[in-house]
């Protein structure tokens, strides 16, 4: 008989102390021993991890009023500049702002030693940030200067606010240059010296739910060590399964918007980057469980490194030109393996996010809902699937 | 004797003396130069693989603390902040020596300092800043 599971009798046996929770790495020999059907009856949930360096993030805070009161049209944090178009005493910090004076990439490659991710992980860890704010002054919010410091615990809200996270695959990158670059994708030799790569594979939350079954608006997630929520799409959020030339099938294109109580959220968890001459940005620790409804969920969710496919492209030359058309397709078993074979020759691999950790918010997850403390939520609505998304445009430029 | 690896710091009056070649010819020391930054007039450093007769090798050392050369051991010269790294590898593909290395099949970053040779590379490639120098 098929395998059916409701969200609510899930929740009931976490309620009960009687939930199965396995992460998505232990699922995978349990589905190989017992089969999918088997596993299905047997296993609730299925956590999954990742903590990777996500460039589309950021958040939005309220500083509370001051006296006399002051609309702030500019904000800095620590020298890091907020939007602060939003309200009197309102902005959103991007990851990726950088301090006004810093010197990027005047002597290549930068260091960007501190950027809009560092303050949030500041911010996280309780440390004291200056708050500098300027304005304009009408009648109603006279004042014109601000400078002073705040923590987090002073603020009124602080949230965190992510558009693109948890991007569901991602480029292997080489380069095929005669030169070495600096990229998001960290330093790459020339001629293909080297390929990094940057998801927990068989851990990664969208991998395991690829067509977005259990996966929507309002998912209650793990989120920078704290408690968070998906919603919305991400930013570029456009899922496809291809099948490969090579056998197998790449699944890649999903992407996530996720939000959450920054307040609550732990500095291990949401960590401030700098990528040698690219840019400072925000590593996110973030964690989905997936509720196994049915063999199909539960089919997805038990893919193994040797079954996932990343394509590999050229940052060299293909990718800044807009070119992205992969040289080919590897699995995340040959890129943990620590080379993998391309064009008749090895190339030694590095990853870019942390495995282990993606393996620890799994196991917290994991614990977490054993625990009785986090139920699953049902979506609101769930997210554009396989081929349901519009296909993604590039920019046209065009006469003003 | 196993070879040794150093660090030279020397002031800017050593720069353009003809070090190696005094430590090749009168100790019979076979040196590996694994790291320079020599400029003319200015400090410099110099990190050497160093293998040869015990005696000689420390009439060696002893020839260039003469000349004012500071001589450290190498493995005290980079660091990892064991709280800071995340584990996440991007230290591993610009490590010419292999000192940084990913453990399988954790995935954990492990830091072998004998291997070391104080590149910096890694200093510079960490997106956390977990790998530090210390002088």
């Amino acid at each position: 008989m098929a395998v059916e599971k409701s969200l609510a009798e899930i929740n009931a046996r976490i309620k009960s102390g009687k939930v199965v929770v396995l992460t998505a790495e232990e699922v995978i020999p349990l589905v190989r021993e017992k089969g999918v059907r088997q596993a299905a009856a047997e296993v609730d949930v299925v956590t999954t991890g990742t903590f990777g360096t996500m460039c589309s993030s950021g958040a939005y805070f309220n500083f509370g009023h001051t006296k006399p009161r002051m609309k702030m049209s500019k904000v800095w944090l620590n020298n890091v500049q907020a939007y602060a178009g939003l309200a009197a005493v309102d902005a959103f910090l991007g990851a990726t702002e950088v301090p006004d004076n810093d010197p990027l990439n005047s002597i290549h490659p930068g260091e960007f030693r501190y950027g809009g991710g560092h303050v949030i992980h500041d911010l996280v860890a309780r440390k004291p940030v200056s708050l500098r704010a300027i304005a304009y002054g009408t009648d109603c919010y006279p004042r014109r200067e601000i400078n002073t410091v705040i923590t987090i615990d002073d603020l009124n809200q602080a949230v965190l606010f992510n558009p693109r996270n948890a991007y569901q695959n991602y480029n292997v990158a080489v380069n095929l240059s005669d030169r070495t670059i600096y990229t998001y994708m960290g330093v790459l030799k020339p001629h293909m010296g080297n390929a990094n790569y940057s998801t927990s594979g068989q851990l990664s939350p969208l991998l395991k739910d690829p067509y977005f079954r259990t996966i929507g608006i309002g998912t209650r997630i793990f989120l920078g060590g704290g408690t968070g929520y998906v919603v919305w799409q991400g930013t570029q959020h456009c899922p496809g399964l291809t099948p490969l030339a090579e056998g197998g099938q790449l699944v890649s294109g999903g992407t996530l918007a996720v939000i959450g109580d920054l307040k609550q959220m732990r500095p291990e968890w949401l960590v401030g980057v700098s990528f040698l001459g690219y840019g400072a940005s925000l590593t996110v620790g973030l964690g989905i469980p997936i509720p196994i409804l049915n063999e199909e969920i539960m089919y997805w969710a038990s893919r193994s490194d040797e079954e996932i496919y990343a394509p590999v492209v050229d940052y060299g030359l293909d990718y800044p030109a807009g070119n992205p058309q992969p040289l080919g397709y590897v699995t995340y078993a040959q890129l943990k393996s620590g080379t993998i074979n391309l064009q008749g020759r090895e190339v030694p691999t590095a990853p870019l996010s942390s495995y282990p950790r993606a393996r620890q918010i799994a196991a917290i997850l994991k614990d977490w809902i054993r625990e009785g403390g986090f139920l699953l939520s049902e979506p609101v609505a769930l997210l554009p699937s396989i081929n349901e998304a519009t296909p993604l445009k590039s920019l046209q430029e065009k006469e003003a | 004797m196993s070879p040794k690896r150093v660090v030279l710091r020397f002031m800017a009056e050593t720069a353009d003396k003809p070090i190696i070649y005094q430590l090749i010819r009168n100790y019979d020391l076979v040196v590996n130069i694994l790291k320079a930054n020599i400029n003319p007039h200015k400090e410099g450093m110099m990190v050497l693989e160093i293998q040869g007769e015990p005696e000689q090798y420390t009439r060696g050392l002893e020839y260039l603390r003469s000349l004012g050369v500071t001589i450290q051991p190498l493995s005290q010269d980079v660091h990892r902040n064991e709280t800071v790294c995340t584990h996440c590898g991007a230290c591993i593909s610009v490590c010419p020596s292999g000192a940084l290395y990913l453990e399988r099949p954790d995935m954990t970053v492990n830091f072998d300092e004998d291997k070391c040779v104080v590149c910096l590379m890694c200093v510079k490639a960490c997106p956390y800043k977990a790998m530090e120098v210390r002088f």
